[in-house]
């Protein structure tokens, strides 16, 4: 390499200069309005532990409650509330999130990227959840918090003389912080596939963002289902639409399906984060590279997989078919051989490695003791007729709470201890972090070993009392003093913290790892690298010579930011051949903004404020249309030098674009979701006999012709794209008129079809279900007619062109996947009550 | 990890030392009465042994993991471990696992002529229905009492909400969810007092929804469900015109009277059950006062309505006549 330039120390000091401007970081009370990846992911991660702790406290208090027999510490009504909102705000408030905070953090510096392609994304998905975590965890302040258990079965939860606005809440704020995850979602994939540096190709990823990809795309198909589920929950509980009222045609079972079929993935999207920590720290102090890099992955990939075949086995005792449990029974046992993979590479790799002794390595070896003996456990109750016996028993509270503390909770304290030099340039106290070390472990120990017994002693779950008769006082009292050590630990745990601002800076690297992640400084840069490498190995920082020096004097790619623009490289998704320059946006209000209206959306209509929901929602459309008007913008040039001699295209359109997969994968989640709806459907076909009753709802005729409508304004849009594409911009500009004009006739004709036909929603679960399903449809398309309209007026205002047509190229993209829906929906609707 | 060891080993002692004092023999899946729950009792026992074993030998391989020098193995060594302990080993043993549990999960074969009860989970008690071949059914709640030798199939139902009818001593437990009829073919190996309650959250009280379990010989059984359906004769007490004049009969009814309520529990033969409040309160005098005086204080989101202004000695007599239902 010649890079002659470099070697000018004040060519050097004058990049530097312009990086740091460009990457300043907005001051004062305009800092909420940062977008950069280390700001908004130490803020998301800070409130995720803060919301750890407030769940914590309610475990505590409930411990307390149930430390001796007959109490009345506190009530029936207190205690219901705590337990629903410990386990709802562990897993989404505290478990999925941390998850996401910690790769917004730590996925840029892996990948040699300045920031993650879409740092306003981050940003909603930060605000959103702050806005849903304080409205879910505040309402216990208020005696209103939800009290249905976190897996809110209905009719408990549904019938509105049972059950009162907590029920509302869960489903109405978890939902909002579920889009949120799923958008956080969307960023990480794109992240991981285009954001590499160059030369990082897919088998030379650090295993972290393997684990990042398979997880995030175990969100995107796993949160849907719930989604559509919460869509039926409010329908039931807000318009009296009967999809789990038995009395008129409904089945409580079709929420269990639809909830288990997000709850046991959750289980794996809330476990992979930690294997990943451990995969990134174990190399470190055993000083070589991690054993078993393909079957690490393969495992990754395969649990996921399977994950998503278990969700029966949370309904053992329902009374489904024997030879369903039999298949769910094999699928969940299955499971274990890639976990056993994966935990027996970190043994390999210490046994092959000089293993230095360290506090996250305690946490990684600590956490593993305890997970196995989760694990084990799991294998227990995955033989159903033991499951019968110890489901909803403080058996599986123990197995639980094995598999997420040393799944979960404690590989997040090793990852703490391990990543807290790389954030703030500080290490935690070795001598506070084994104490706690030791109190952590002591405590979960005797905290849930002692339930195992419990639950097979006769102690239900969920129950705020037992009577003395039951013999397990003295089960629950060494419970209660377990806990409490555990709360002890943790309270060290956070003095470590908050002693670190008076602790001195440390190196760089202090644990000497090998990869990417290690480059960052002890002192603040925001511009995430120095320039961005060319990766030949899996530990460039071991095994290139020369790596840091080089990436630190700017001798690798876009060293400069020479238009005073935050940029990066983004690259193609196999082999990492670097394909153009992405331009991202700076500090902006418009995410916190966005966040709001949409959070109104959500909060308005729990309290039945629905025209002012309905103007939150119109606020909240302006902004993301003033938000997408800033996006895909024409560069000044076309291309830009990044070093070596490379030239990189500053726009990108179609699957070059992370635009279009961004659209691409969120509509993988929209059709996820959609599936969950037409689940639904067919569920109820094959329950009841008299679904669809005959003689209901709309004929063919009217679904046929809104079909045709779709057909049509999807032909006119794809016309639209070729036109563009050819300069015919005129006629283009019609036909995108024309396929809008199609589009809401479609709409009309749907809505005509159960409107005509009188066809009562509130009825019967055939009405409730065939009403859904044309609603989802005709919402989405006119979604799809304001997307046309937006790429009419892009086009009209001079921001898209022949050439630059990455917005027409979205739209049609969405264009595919609603004739998609409008295909299973209106054949659904229109054909299928024909075939029976 | 020496020090971790130490301290497991602390509180695995301690907590022998609460298995040998935990005297709980009503309510658990250890002291089976039942075929299949002993079944599962061997199950357990087998997997427990497993799991030690399994965790051992994982504890074992990671302490020598730490400790071995480096390069202990090498690459192919390093991936043939993690092959046959991660992959094959485990396959083999769940393989095992899945031919030894599989077959434990066949349903008892019941016959036309065997013993049927259906039980219907409310908020927060307990309909029971005996529906005994060519007799007719008998209605009870709150208690079940189940013929020793026999086969018995419950037919459960959910009411109101789902709950989950959990006998832990008899069998494992099965869901009673509304719009479905889930089965439950038992049999019960000892005569005995046991007790069984409800494992699916169902509302404020689900901790405070259970019921005895009365295992009998069968020709006492027999004897008893002849008796059941004889209305208690109490004689001509106070309490029944009181009873009568609070409109308990809208809820509860009592056989051999015109109170025949349906919503709440029945009450023919209330004064020989073991408990009141589904399983919450000895049925002593006093606590049946205070239950019909104040429900919601025993058991909060109770349907039944307070009688808080009940006169004292009304509610002294109403309780007299209910515990002469025998």
């Amino acid at each position: 390499m010649s890079l002659h330039d470099q070697d000018d120390p004040a060519l050097r000091h004058a990049q530097e200069e312009r990086l740091r401007a460009a990457w300043k970081r907005p001051e004062g009370w305009r800092r909420w309005k940062d977008t950069n990846n280390n700001q908004v992911g130490v803020w998301y991660t800070l409130t995720a532990f803060a919301f750890m702790l407030f769940a914590g406290v309610l475990a505590l208090i409930m411990r307390t409650q149930l430390a001796v027999p007959d109490n009345d510490l506190i009530g029936a009504s207190t205690y219901n509330q705590l337990f629903t909102l410990h386990g709802t705000a562990m897993m989404f408030l505290f478990a999925v999130p941390m998850f996401e905070a910690v790769s917004i953090i730590l996925l840029p510096q892996l990948l040699g990227a300045r920031d993650l392609p879409f740092p306003r994304l981050s940003a909603f998905g930060y605000w959103s959840f702050l806005i849903g975590g304080v409205f879910v965890l505040g309402s216990i302040f208020f005696d209103a918090a939800p009290d249905g258990g976190w897996f809110m079965y209905p009719p408990l939860t549904t019938r509105t003389d049972l059950s009162g606005l907590g029920a509302d809440i869960w489903m109405l704020g978890l939902s909002f912080i579920e889009v949120s995850s799923v958008a956080a979602a969307v960023e990480l994939i794109v992240g991981v596939l285009m954001c590499r540096p160059p030369g990082m190709r897919l088998n030379l990823m650090p295993l972290y963002a393997w684990y990042i990809l398979v997880v995030a795309v175990m969100i995107l198909f796993a949160f849907p289902p719930l989604i559509a589920g919460d869509v039926l929950f409010e329908m039931e509980r807000l318009l009296g639409w009967p999809f789990f009222d038995a009395s008129r045609g409904g089945d409580p079972l079709l929420w269990q399906h639809l909830f288990w079929i997000f709850g046991h993935p959750e289980v794996y999207v809330i476990f992979l984060p930690s294997i990943a920590l451990f995969a990134m720290l174990i190399p470190t102090f055993a000083r070589r590279h991690l054993l078993g890099y393909p079957y690490i992955v393969l495992a990754a990939v395969g649990t996921a997989f399977l994950s998503f075949g278990l969700w029966v086995h949370h309904m053992f005792a329902t009374g489904l078919p024997k030879i369903s449990l039999a298949f769910f029974s094999a699928a969940s046992q299955a499971v274990v051989i890639p976990t056993g993979v994966q935990i027996f590479a970190f043994i390999a790799t210490l046994a092959a490695g000089r293993v230095v002794f360290s506090t996250p390595l305690l946490y990684a070896t600590g956490s593993l003791a305890i997970f196995v003996i989760g694990g084990l456990t799991g294998v227990m109750v995955a033989v159903v007729p033991f499951d019968w016996q110890a489901h909803d028993t403080y058996f599986v509270v123990a197995h639980l709470h094995y598999v997420l503390l040393g799944g979960t909770l404690m590989p997040l304290f090793a990852g703490l201890y391990y990543y807290w030099p790389l954030v703030t340039g500080k290490t935690l106290s070795d001598r506070l972090g084994r104490t706690a070390f030791w109190m952590l472990f002591a405590g979960a120990n005797l905290t849930f070993f002692p339930m195992h017994l419990s639950g097979l002693m006769g102690m239900p779950r969920r129950v705020f009392t037992y009577p003395v008769e039951l013999g397990l006082a003295g089960l629950n009292m060494a419970s209660t003093i377990g806990a409490f050590l555990f709360g002890l630990g943790v309270l060290v745990i956070v003095i470590d913290l908050a002693l670190s601002p008076t602790r001195p800076k440390q190196r760089r690297n202090p644990w000497d790892a090998g990869t990417l992640e290690w480059l960052a400084l002890p002192e603040d840069e925001d511009w995430g690298i120095r320039s961005v490498p060319l990766i030949e190995t899996r530990y460039p920082i071991w095994d290139q010579p020369n790596f840091v020096k080089k990436v630190d004097e700017g001798r690798f790619f876009l060293p400069d930011a020479e238009e005073g623009r935050r940029e990066t490289i983004s690259t193609s998704v196999l082999d990492a051949r670097p394909v153009s320059v992405l331009r991202l946006p700076g500090p902006s209000w418009i995410p916190m903004l966005t966040a709001i209206a949409v959070g109104g959306v959500f909060i308005l209509t729990t309290y039945h404020l629905y025209w002012a929901a309905l103007a939150s929602g119109v606020v909240a459309l302006g902004l993301v249309l003033h938000w997408l008007w800033s996006t895909a913008e024409i560069p000044e040039k076309p291309c830009k030098p990044i070093g070596h001699g490379l030239e990189l295209p500053l726009y990108v359109r179609g699957p070059q674009a992370p635009g279009w997969w961004a659209m691409f994968i969120t509509m993988l989640a929209d059709a996820t979701a959609f599936a969950g709806l037409v689940f639904g459907y067919y569920f109820f076909w094959t329950v009841h006999s008299d679904f669809p009753p005959a003689g209901a709802g709309p004929d063919a005729t009217w679904p046929m012709v809104a079909l045709a409508l779709a057909g049509l304004s999807w032909t006119a849009t794809v016309a639209a794209r070729e036109f563009n594409r050819r300069a015919s911009v005129a006629i283009a500009r019609m036909l995108l008129w024309l396929g809008a004009a199609m589009s809401l006739a479609a709409m009309g004709a749907g809505l005509a079809g159960p409107y005509l036909s009188q066809l009562d929603p509130v009825a019967n679960s055939y009405g409730a279900m065939v009403w859904t399903l044309t609603i989802w449809t005709v919402v989405h398309g006119g979604i799809g007619v304001i997307g046309q309209l937006y790429a009419l007026a892009r086009s009209i205002a001079g921001r898209a062109t022949p050439t630059h047509d990455a917005d027409i190229r979205n739209v049609t993209l969405y264009q595919h996947f609603l004739l998609f829906t409008a295909v299973v929906t209106w054949s659904t609707l229109g054909l299928f009550p024909g075939l029976t | 990890m020496r020090e971790g060891a130490g301290l497991t080993r602390v509180s695995a002692i301690t907590l022998l030392a609460f298995l040998a004092s935990a005297c709980n023999r009503h309510q658990s899946a250890l002291s089976p009465f039942g075929e299949e729950a002993a079944q599962i009792r061997t199950t357990t026992i087998v997997m427990v042994i497993g799991a030690i074993v399994v965790a051992a030998a994982v504890a074992g391989l990671m302490i020598w993991a730490m400790r071995a020098r480096e390069g202990r193995i090498g690459l192919v060594g390093g991936e043939r471990l993690i092959l046959l302990a991660g992959g094959a080993v485990p396959a083999i043993v769940l393989i095992a696992l899945l031919a030894y549990s599989l077959p434990t999960m066949r349903a008892r074969p019941v016959a036309a002529g065997d013993l049927k009860v259906m039980v219907t989970g409310e908020q927060f008690w307990w309909r029971v229905r005996y529906e005994p071949n060519g007799a007719p059914p008998l209605t009870s709640a709150n208690e079940i009492r189940v013929p020793v030798g026999r086969n018995v199939l419950f037919r459960l139902q959910g009411g109101d909400v789902i709950h989950s009818f959990w006998i832990p001593g008899l069998a494992g437990k099965t869901d009673m969810i509304p719009g479905r009829e889930t089965l439950l073919a038992v049999r019960a190996t000892r005569p005995g007092i046991f007790r069984g309650q409800c494992t699916e959250f169902c509302g404020l009280s689900h901790a405070l929804m259970a019921f005895d379990v009365v295992a009998m010989p069968p020709a006492a059984f027999d004897a008893w469900l002849i008796r059941q359906r004889q209305a208690a004769t109490p004689g001509t007490m106070p309490g029944r015109a009181l009873f009568a004049r609070y409109g308990c009969g809208g809820c509860h009814a009592v056989a051999g009277t015109d109170q025949n309520g349906s919503i709440g529990p029945d009450l023919s033969h209330m004064g020989s059950r073991r408990t009141i409040a589904a399983g919450v309160l000895a049925p002593d005098a006093a606590n049946i006062r205070q239950f019909i005086r104040h429900p919601e204080r025993t058991k909060p989101g109770v349907r039944m309505p307070a009688f808080a202004h009940m006169p004292d000695a009304d509610a002294r007599a109403i309780a007299q006549y209910l515990q002469a239902l025998r």
